[in-house]
């Protein structure tokens, strides 16, 4: 018998489902934008964007699993989960991968640093957009400081969730 | 590292085809994301119907975790009532004590109350209750302050609906789906409640800061009237909330702006009280009844 401590063992020849491939991604991301369903009655804006954060990390991770237009489908789950208002995150998400596409086009070296890097200036870009739609459509005279610390703990989040992310993706891949 | 091998798909056409088309594809929907933000921006409650569906779904799951939580939520509240228990029973007791005879003193006023009120032949119901619910979720990742109440159109709740609970006011309804209702809390920088010091009359507007304080400002010109410890409670003007509402207690005074607290706190309070709209209460539909409706003015609704 083998050893019973090894979960999983990789079989030769043996494919994962596509489900698997492809869905485990987005079930993640998903997962991620519904945080807000706990019930936490929050009085500022504490909660990190766990959608966001795990939308960067498989984009980092995995560069040709997802087109731009993924951003589209999961921004607007996003929005229906958060507060912000409908279309908010379907345009910062979509922009912010479109941008990601450009700034990896020019970039001749790529590590774990740059990725952090990346996933910060994409992190603020998100949250101080998200911040701007809240303030025109109704949310009044919110100011940048409100969200600053959210957007710290969320780029020091960022590496966190990517190994957790790296850690569902060897089981994603592996028969 | 070197970068990842470029997306570029070399001179395959459909795979060209198929990369050109899916930027086209983002940005198109980037595009429709901007235009529904603009909508949103006259309308703020347009395409929040779309919410009804998570905000159904995720419904059950919120409502279980919080009956298990509730519990554990006041834990510190319980270890720290063993601390000096002693002396704070002995000075519990003298406090109930005390209190009994305002009690009696406050019965026998309100009965006078009844008797004077029925001298005058004034009507006065209380028919501005709704009904109890409980604050299940919130906007917990998001820049505005929203809580997820469990109860929703089907049970009666309409948007614009003051929610209280029994320390002080909470918010008002923002937006409705068939079992879920989505509150704008006091804290909410688009929230505006119309207050009053509760000890004489100052009127004054408590706005949220987001952060869990409020922004009270005198509407009286000249210096702020304000000191640390003054209670605010609301007026009654603009008809949506009751007047006499707990709403805030002031911490700190700066310049023409007073620094408030609610005295409800949402993460705290077990069940919240969806009531009426004032101005529903106050006026009634036949015009043949004089509505004693002074108090709601409603030209001067407090919306954002």
């Amino acid at each position: 018998m083998i050893d019973r401590h090894l979960h999983y063992v990789p079989r030769l020849g043996r494919n994962p489902s596509r489900f698997r491939l492809a869905g485990i991604p987005v079930i993640t991301v998903m997962l991620g934008s519904s945080v807000t369903a706990l019930p936490v009655i929050a009085q500022s804006p504490v909660m990190p964007p766990f959608g966001l954060l795990f939308l960067l990390s498989w984009r980092l991770l995995r560069p040709e699993l997802w087109r731009a237009w993924i951003g589209l489908p999961l921004g607007l789950f996003d929005d229906m989960m958060s507060g912000q208002p409908i279309g908010s995150a379907m345009f910062l998400w979509t922009i912010m991968l479109i941008g990601v596409d450009a700034v990896e086009h020019r970039m001749i070296w790529r590590s774990y640093r740059q990725d952090w890097l990346i996933a910060g200036f994409a992190i603020i870009v998100c949250m101080a957009g998200g911040l701007f739609f809240a303030r025109i459509t109704g949310g009044g005279d919110v100011r940048l400081l409100l969200v600053a610390p959210q957007m710290f703990w969320t780029i020091l989040l960022f590496p966190f969730v990517v190994r957790q992310c790296a850690r569902i993706d060897r089981w994603r891949v592996m028969a | 590292m070197a970068r990842p091998p470029s997306r570029r798909p070399g001179h395959n056409r459909k795979a060209q085809y198929s990369l050109f088309a899916s930027y086209v594809v983002a940005v198109t929907g980037a595009a429709i994301g901007l235009l529904l933000i603009v909508v949103a921006i006259f309308d703020p409650t347009g395409f929040a119907g779309i919410r009804a569906v998570t905000a159904e779904l995720t419904r059950p799951v919120s409502v279980g975790l919080k009956n298990m939580v509730s519990g554990v939520s006041s834990i510190d509240e319980v270890l720290a009532a063993y601390w000096r228990a002693g002396s704070q029973n002995v000075a519990l007791r003298r406090q109930v004590e005390a209190d009994r005879n305002r009690i009696i003193e406050a019965k026998a006023v309100a009965q006078e109350n009844a008797r004077l009120k029925k001298l005058l032949k004034l009507v006065d119901e209380d028919a501005s209750q709704l009904l109890t619910a409980r604050l299940i979720s919130s906007s917990s990742s998001s820049a505005r302050r929203f809580a997820r109440l469990n109860a929703g159109r089907w049970q009666g709740v309409q948007p614009g609906m003051p929610v209280r609970a029994t320390e002080g006011l909470i918010g008002r309804v923002h937006s409705t789906t068939p079992n879920t209702s989505d509150v704008l809390l006091l804290t909410d920088s688009g929230s505006i409640v119309p207050v009053r010091r509760a000890n004489d009359n100052v009127p004054a507007i408590a706005t949220g800061a987001g952060d869990g304080s409020l922004e009270i400002r005198s509407l009286s010109a000249g210096r702020n009237p304000f000191k640390p410890g003054d209670l605010l409670v609301t007026s009654g003007i603009g008809g949506i909330y009751q007047p006499n509402i707990p709403v805030a207690v002031v911490v700190r005074v700066q310049g023409e702006i007073a620094w408030g607290f609610p005295l409800a706190n949402p993460s705290r309070v077990d069940a919240v009280v969806v009531e009426r709209a004032f101005e529903q209460v106050v006026t009634r539909p036949d015009p043949g009844a004089p509505a004693a409706a002074e108090g709601a003015e409603p030209g001067n609704v407090a919306t954002p």
